[in-house]
């Protein structure tokens, strides 16, 4: 119940190349441990020590059914993580709109010097 | 709404601790976007985006050359980076130090590697930056959406407060 998890607690987990690798595949829809394991190539007591970091801020939620536990992203609590670099994202694409005007105008100018008289 | 020669929009991830990756394709042969990357006059247009003017661009391309972009955000403070060359490969590849002028003294530097590839006449251009740790990568970060806007606010406040 307790969920203190901050959006730093939870940057830094998804920081973890593996732990990455890992949402990627759950990215994909909601997976037993052994599935993981199979995916990506590692131990299963090293799929699980990530798994529970991922589960601990949040990035992560399980449930059980039947015998096997399945685990799931969290988008809600990777959200915060996709907006923080949202805006720099946004910033170069400000600068590339404009770059794609600069580029617009190289090309005109090309193909005028190519046609001559256009 | 969308003009048919856009490209959409930029392309941001992290792919280590030290590192940001950004990406985009334009709908321009690479020799041309190049240009665009490395004439001074042509960057003073896009450089600045939406958060300000350029004041100066200074680009001296060779190897061992130094460059330096000065904008005016906010049409209020500078912000100034600078850096040097460190292998210039025409139109297809740019290595280059990048130094934040308001960065703490010590800090390393950023070295960013910036390639043009061309297929059916568009041109991904990536640009790879790597610093020295995840600390100085996030400093990077935030400086996207709140960066410029916060100092704005925080400038507001501060003169609210003088005048009160």
């Amino acid at each position: 119940m307790a969920r203190a998890a901050t959006t730093a607690d939870t940057f830094n987990a998804v920081a973890e190349p593996r732990r990455r690798a890992i949402l990627d595949v759950l990215a994909g829809g909601e997976r037993p441990v052994n599935d993981l394991v199979a995916e990506l190539g590692l131990a299963q007591p090293q799929v699980s020590k990530h798994l529970r970091v991922l589960r601990e801020v949040g990035a992560v939620d399980v449930r059980d059914e039947g015998r096997q536990r399945l685990y799931r992203v969290n988008g809600e609590a990777l959200k915060p993580i996709h907006d923080w670099v949202s805006g720099f994202e946004r910033m170069w694409s400000e600068r590339f709109d404009r770059l794609d005007d600069v580029l617009e105008d190289l090309k005109r100018e090309e193909q005028g010097d190519d046609a001559g008289d256009e | 709404m969308t003009q048919v020669t856009s490209s959409g929009s930029a392309k941001v991830t992290l792919p280590a601790d030290e590192e940001i990756l950004i990406t985009r394709e334009f709908d321009a042969p690479k020799h041309l976007v190049y240009k665009a990357y490395t004439t001074p006059e042509l960057v003073s247009r896009w450089w600045p985006g939406q958060r300000g003017e350029m004041q100066s661009a200074e680009i001296d391309l060779r190897v061992g050359g130094q460059w330096r972009y000065v904008m005016i955000a906010h049409g209020e403070h500078e912000v100034a980076f600078h850096g040097e060359f460190s292998e210039i490969a025409e139109n297809e590849r740019l290595v280059t130090t990048e130094v934040y002028e308001g960065a703490p003294d010590g800090s390393a530097p950023a070295l960013n590697i910036v390639t043009f590839d061309e297929a059916d006449g568009r041109t991904t251009l990536t640009i790879l930056m790597r610093v020295e740790s995840r600390e100085v990568r996030d400093m990077i970060i935030d400086t996207g959406m709140e960066g410029g806007m916060q100092e704005g606010m925080d400038l507001l406040e501060q003169i609210a407060r003088e005048l009160a």
